[in-house]
């Protein structure tokens, strides 16, 4: 049988600045019916373009310059404009990485849905709302009869996101391109997200191309996976396949960060005096409570772990602790001693004990300081030194994070990578000689063999000098990875906090036991494990609860 | 980067009820605030004239008034009264139609004690204010249909050369001064054809057709440049909104580019395309006041300058308190006209 | 009511021969894909096109066109001198303003030769001048064009206005007086406002919150007539004293004008100030000084530059009005605006002696190119400073 969709030797280029740059350099893709393809790559790798190219279709400053693209024997390349607009939206469909932005806010999620069938002939617009109701039905949305007559920004996330794969499928196309759909979710309503799309492509037979970045996930969802690195095919083979036996370094190092394991330290003695202690903060910003009694200690040389979800709280925790927003009630006490609720309060010493890393390097480096200017303002600030002193204690912090000074004294944040501007963050916060180090989501924005990195480099400086961190994240392998005590948060609270062996066996908390296993695993029958186990109908409950 | 959207918790489900109310609401609130701004601008203006040296009387009477001619002014135009006093009373009569009395027109040297009709303040203002209306408003139904038509065309044939052309065309508009744009005209259409007349004397008892033919060429004047900003800002807005994904999604289902623009954009564009307008119409206000002195047309703006070199004080607070007021007026309502049209505020979680 | 139908048939045949031209292109190039993808409207655009330049090039041929044929030929040539500016500036020079020149569009080239021009004018003055500009020499209202036949003079160019002053030497000073002035009031605005600005976005509270409300006051009254207030007052102070009332103007425009800037300055200040570099330097204890001029300062130079160049147009325009108006600069100090009210009636001899109404036109289009360029070359700026990728 012909495959539905053959690219042979593809090459796209952007423009930036009046030239063309190469963002897919010849890539083969084969795609049969009813099979389900992941496309996996880092940010920058092309897989979007890749997949808006499958469908003919590139944005603006991008082209096509060579190759051709196959749709069940249509050529693509060549075909007309029209011929291409009757294709989209009923034979190919895309849904998006952000259904926020992709539904018009001007129009309610029924109006969009039944655009493409009335427009293509497929269903006039009674049979298509029917429909409609049904597709929310399957995919499990809450009150599948009213929700389409919403407006887009009276529905969360999650079920937007499946009220735009309910859209997709509403010509019962041949072909969806999923683009990082649940990229930007919770990991917890992720699992409901991943699910709805994996029965209702299955039930259809719909063929599919799944575009992410994380290999766990698409373990679930694929047939198949593919990977691209900068433009170019790495690998391509059936998923049980890759995970057990991958053939490449790159697809080996992709899993990177979930291989990295750092032993966890023994307990402190009950008479070890904790460097870092927060008891009872409750925080609010204005009337609005954010923090509520939130207690934990961290102990010298260790690295605390806070983990939750978006408004959970935890940089806010973080906040507090710095003096950024003095609580409403409760202290935090350094070495013993009470800080002053706002930092304009403390004394330079106090603050130089306290550092912070942030996640975004892109605004946390002065984009006109060069990089010995960012590290060495604050040697100079706390410690005094100037001329040839300042130089060289600038080049043995560069030293310590593993970048040659010669090469990257002078270069300014914006000639750097994203991990490279990461390890000067860290280098600006040793350079302050501090005891305690925040890392707040650091490794969040960063691609995961960097992430492993930037991972290791702390482990080694926390060896090296001492040093207690403070690790704020939500990714729970990273937990995994580096943590000797976690504190898990949730609405402002903390819901659980213990050693990481303990942490990670049960009994939990049920929160803790919903956050660690929304965790997506290295293993195709995971998802289905999971919803087992959970039940499909407690599932979709859960889901009207918390959505 | 992750994009934290999906943890927004909706606690029940409010629907469509409610939203009524809370757009009245923020209408009123915004309302509100703009009274508040033009009560503020009027003591402004007020307490601006009072940074004069000695006073009003002195100032009218001249240097050769004797000092009981100036103290009996000084009582009647109760100059004596504290400065809120004074402020309040003057806000009084404005609020009913009194606006004072006009220092050009009036003769004080024999003054009788009786204030002649034609000379008040008010008077004056009337007619000219129902002329400046008159240009306005034929400027504006020029003005807007094609600075917004050729805006959304702008951006829809974007970096063409129509695009590029129109940008060097309106860049050279919004930098000429009004003056310099209406002697063009003038030569073009008054003077080297004769079509149209290069003095704007228009009285009451014209005619309508012959009244449009002496405001055309201010008019068009003030179109050149009004229009110019309109539509460069028209073209920002929806070049902004073009770039939604949600008009890539419409495209992405197969919708041909018309009604991908009829359906999807242009619901969205009305709020940023009202909010251009009606800031644009408020430059309107101070490009009036050239125009009408180029053309000698007679409106407020001839006459505020005027006064200005008449050291007319009542009239020049007067036309400046309609300047303002008109100003505040269209900033408010460009603030609440995009409000309305935004469908987030119109249904409400 | 001619003129309409005329129009709309002009509007009808233009659409006719786009429909004609696309069915014609399809059929001839056998459906190439460029035609056969080409929607009526862009056809209907290039058509329009069409009959544009046709229309150009029929005003040209009339005998009577004068002013057009003029305006064309100075269109010309500020294209060329553009070019041949940035070509020049392509290759000489070093390497850093070489690579600016590359990426520069034609417009911001002829933007950066015209204040460059005008910034020589103005310093130099004194020096090019032919005659002083308060010097009253020979006759009153000779006409411009140097023709005796017409009525003018050779010994000026540009003819005399009507106390006998040479206008091509007050033109020149014009740049000096008007320009002059326009920059320093910018300056003292900038000054003003943008320190008030950052100084709001960086301390916030109630500094922040009381400067803005009496920002939001001062706004709420349009410039000019603000402007025309306070100089009304301004003018009994000054009791006739010329220099005096010039000062005042400067003050007061200054200040009407710090409010857009502080507007500015506050919204980027705030922008930059929400940065983590920011917070970083906050936590580390860094003072006031060093927050705003090591760490946000530099990274507002760009828009800020940008809004320079945006308020000294609108403050040399506002600046020419009030001179237009009579109650600006003052005589005998040449000054464009007070030059072209002076010789506005030179408009009238248009119809049979096109060069004497370039006089008042001069001055008013020395003012036009001015604000023109420095529009383009902030276009520009803005331009590349928002990183707009095609």
């Amino acid at each position: 049988m012909t495959p539905l969709l053959e690219i042979r030797d593809l090459r796209i280029e952007g423009r930036s600045d009046e030239e063309w740059h190469p963002i897919i350099n010849g890539v083969d893709l084969t795609l049969g019916r009813g099979e389900v393809l992941g496309l996996i790559g880092e940010s920058g790798a092309g897989k979007s373009t890749l997949g808006l190219a499958a469908m003919g279709y590139v944005r603006d400053g991008v082209r096509i310059s060579g190759g051709s693209v196959m749709f069940d024997g249509i050529d693509l390349m060549n075909a007309s404009t029209e011929e291409k607009r009757s294709l989209l939206g009923r034979r190919i469909a895309y849904v998006a990485q952000s259904a926020a932005a992709s539904f018009n806010p001007a129009h309610k999620l029924i109006d969009q849905h039944v655009e493409a069938p009335v427009r293509h002939g497929v269903q006039d617009r009674g049979e298509s709302i029917e429909d409609a109701i049904e597709l929310y039905r399957k995919l499990r949305l809450p009150n599948p009869e009213e929700i389409g007559f919403r407006y887009p920004h009276q529905v969360s996330g999650g079920q937007l996101q499946r009220a735009m794969t309910a859209m997709a499928m509403s010509c019962r196309p041949d072909l969806i391109i999923f683009d990082e759909p649940t990229t930007a979710l919770d990991v917890t309503t992720q699992i409901e997200v991943l699910a709805a799309i994996r029965d209702i492509v299955d039930q259809f037979g719909t063929s599919a191309i799944y575009i992410t970045h994380d290999l766990a996930v698409v373990a679930q969802m694929a047939d198949r996976i593919k990977v691209l690195l900068r433009g170019d095919e790495v690998e391509t083979a059936p998923t049980r396949e890759m995970l057990d036996h991958p053939r490449e370094d790159y697809t080996k190092s992709l899993w990177a960060v979930r291989g990295y394991h750092r032993p966890e330290k023994p307990k402190p003695g009950p008479e070890s005096v904790p460097i870092l202690a927060v008891e009872g903060v409750t925080a609010a910003y204005g009337e609005q409570v954010v923090l509520n009694e939130v207690s934990f200690d961290i102990h010298p040389g260790r690295t605390v772990a806070v983990v939750g979800e978006s408004g959970s709280g935890k940089s806010t925790t973080a906040r507090v602790i710095t003096g950024l927003l003095p609580p409403r009630g409760g202290v935090v006490r350094f070495e013993g001693e009470a800080l002053p609720p706002s930092y304009r309060q403390r004394s330079k010493d106090q603050l130089r004990q306290i550092q912070m890393i942030y996640q975004m390097a892109d605004t946390a480096l002065n984009p006109r300081q060069t990089i010995a200017q960012i590290v060495g303002r604050p040697v100079r600030f706390y410690s005094g030194l100037k001329g040839r002193k300042l130089a060289a204690r600038v080049d043995e912090l560069l030293d310590q994070i593993e970048m040659d000074p010669a090469i990257y004294r002078d270069r300014l944040p914006g000639e750097l990578s994203g991990g490279q501007k990461q390890r000067v963050g860290i280098a600006r916060a040793l350079a302050a000689e501090p005891r305690l180090i925040i890392c707040d989501e650091v490794t969040s924005a960063l691609d995961q063999l960097v992430a492993e990195g930037i991972l290791k480099l702390l482990a080694r400086l926390q060896d090296e000098l001492g040093l207690s961190y403070m690790f704020i994240t939500h990714d729970l392998a990273t937990v995994k990875a580096i943590a000797d005590e976690v504190v898990v948060m949730k609405e402002g609270r903390v819901i659980e906090q213990g050693p990481k062996t303990e942490m990670f066996t049960p009994p939990h908390h049920p929160y803790t036991d919903l956050l660690l296993s929304s965790v997506p695993e290295m293993d195709p029958d995971w998802l289905d494990r999971l919803l087992a186990e959970r039940g499909v109908e407690a599932l979709g409950e859960a889901a009207t609860d918390k959505m | 980067m992750r994009n934290r959207t999906a943890a927004t918790r909706i606690p029940g489900h409010r629907g469509e009820h409610g939203n009524l109310g809370s757009v009245i609401r923020i209408v009123l609130q915004r309302l509100a605030l703009g009274l508040v701004t033009l009560l503020i601008v009027s003591a402004v203006i007020f307490g601006a004239v009072n940074l004069l040296p000695g006073d009003f009387a002195q100032a009218v009477l001249g240097q050769s008034a004797t000092p009981e001619a100036v103290a009996a002014i000084r009582t009647q135009l109760g100059l004596d009264q504290p400065l809120p006093v004074r402020y309040a009373q003057w806000l009084w009569d404005a609020a009913r139609g009194d606006l004072g009395v006009s220092f050009a027109q009036a003769n004080f040297a024999s003054f009788t004690g009786r204030v002649d009709p034609s000379a008040t303040v008010l008077a004056q203002i009337g007619p000219r204010f129902a002329n400046t209306m008159f240009l306005a408003g034929v400027t504006a139904a020029i003005a807007v249909p094609l600075a917004v038509g050729l805006g959304i065309l702008a951006a829809l044939w974007r970096d063409t050369a129509f695009d590029k052309g129109a940008n060097i065309a309106t860049l050279s508009s919004i930098s000429s001064p009004e003056f310099f744009v209406a002697y063009i005209l003038i030569l073009l259409f008054a003077v080297v054809n004769p079509v149209l007349p290069s003095l704007s004397n228009i009285f009451p008892g014209m005619s309508f057709g012959e009244r449009l033919e002496k405001t055309l060429l201010p008019a068009l004047t003030l179109t050149l440049v009004v229009t110019a900003h309109m539509m460069r800002m028209t073209r920002a807005a929806i070049l902004n909104l073009m770039a939604q994904p949600y008009i890539e999604m419409a495209r992405l289902k197969g919708m041909r580019p018309l009604r991908v623009i009829w359906r999807h954009a242009l619901p969205n564009a009305l709020a940023p395309i009202v909010n251009v307008v009606a800031l644009n119409l408020a430059y309107l206000v101070t490009g009036v006041v050239v125009v009408e002195v180029v053309f000698v047309y007679p409106g407020i703006g001839q006459l505020f300058v005027d006064s200005v070199k008449l050291r007319d004080i009542p009239v020049v607070q007067a036309c400046c308190l309609i300047f303002a007021a008109a100003y505040i007026l269209l900033n408010l309502t460009a603030d609440i006209l995009s409000i309305i049209s935004n469908p987030r505020l119109r249904h409400p979680k | 009511m001619s003129l309409w139908i005329w129009l709309l048939g002009a509007l009808a045949a233009i659409a006719a021969l786009a429909w004609i031209g696309l069915w014609a292109a399809r059929r001839l190039s056998g459906n190439a894909p460029r035609y056969r993808d080409m929607s009526y409207g862009v056809a209907f655009g290039y058509a329009l096109a069409l009959a544009a330049v046709a229309a150009g090039v029929w005003l040209w041929m009339k005998p009577g066109a004068v002013y057009f044929r003029w305006a064309v030929m100075g269109f010309a040539v500020c294209a060329v001198a553009a070019f041949l500016f940035r070509l020049a500036g392509r290759h000489l020079g070093p390497e850093r303003l070489k690579r600016q020149f590359r990426k520069m569009p034609l417009t911001a080239a002829f933007g950066i030769l015209v204040i460059l021009i005008y910034a020589f004018v103005a310093i130099f003055a004194a020096w090019i001048a032919p005659h002083g500009q308060e010097a009253v020499l020979g006759a009153a209202n000779v006409v411009p064009g140097g023709d005796p036949a017409m009525g003018g003079d050779p010994a000026f160019p540009l003819g005399t206005d009507r106390i006998g002053r040479d206008i091509l030497s007050r033109l020149i000073y014009g740049a000096q007086n008007t320009v002059g002035l326009a920059f320093a009031t910018t300056l003292l605005a900038f000054f003003l406002g943008g320190s008030l600005g950052l100084l709001a976005a960086v301390v916030g509270g109630w500094l922040d919150q009381v400067l803005s409300r009496g920002v939001d006051v001062l706004m709420a009254i349009p410039s000019l007539i603000f402007a025309l207030l306070l100089l009304t007052i301004a003018s009994v102070w000054a009791d006739g004293a010329r220099g005096l009332l010039t000062f005042y103007m400067v003050l007061i425009i200054a200040v009407i004008d710090s409010t857009r800037v502080f507007r500015l300055a506050r919204s980027v200040g705030i922008g930059i100030v929400v940065m983590d570099y920011v917070e970083a330097a906050k936590l580390r204890g860094e003072g006031m000084g060093h927050l705003v001029f090591r760490e946000i300062l530099p990274n507002a130079m760009a828009p800020l530059l940008a809004e320079f160049g945006l308020r000294f147009c609108f403050v040399f325009l506002t600046i020419a009005s009030l001179s237009f108006l009579g109650v600006g600069i003052q005589p005998p100090l040449a000054d464009w605006g007070t030059m072209v009210r002076d010789l506005a009636q030179f408009i009238n001899f248009a119809a049979f002696a096109p060069m004497v109404a370039l006089a008042p036109l001069l001055p008013a289009l020395a003012i036009a190119i001015l604000t023109v360029g420095v529009n383009f070359v902030v276009d520009w700026m803005l331009h590349r400073a928002s990183g707009l990728k095609s």
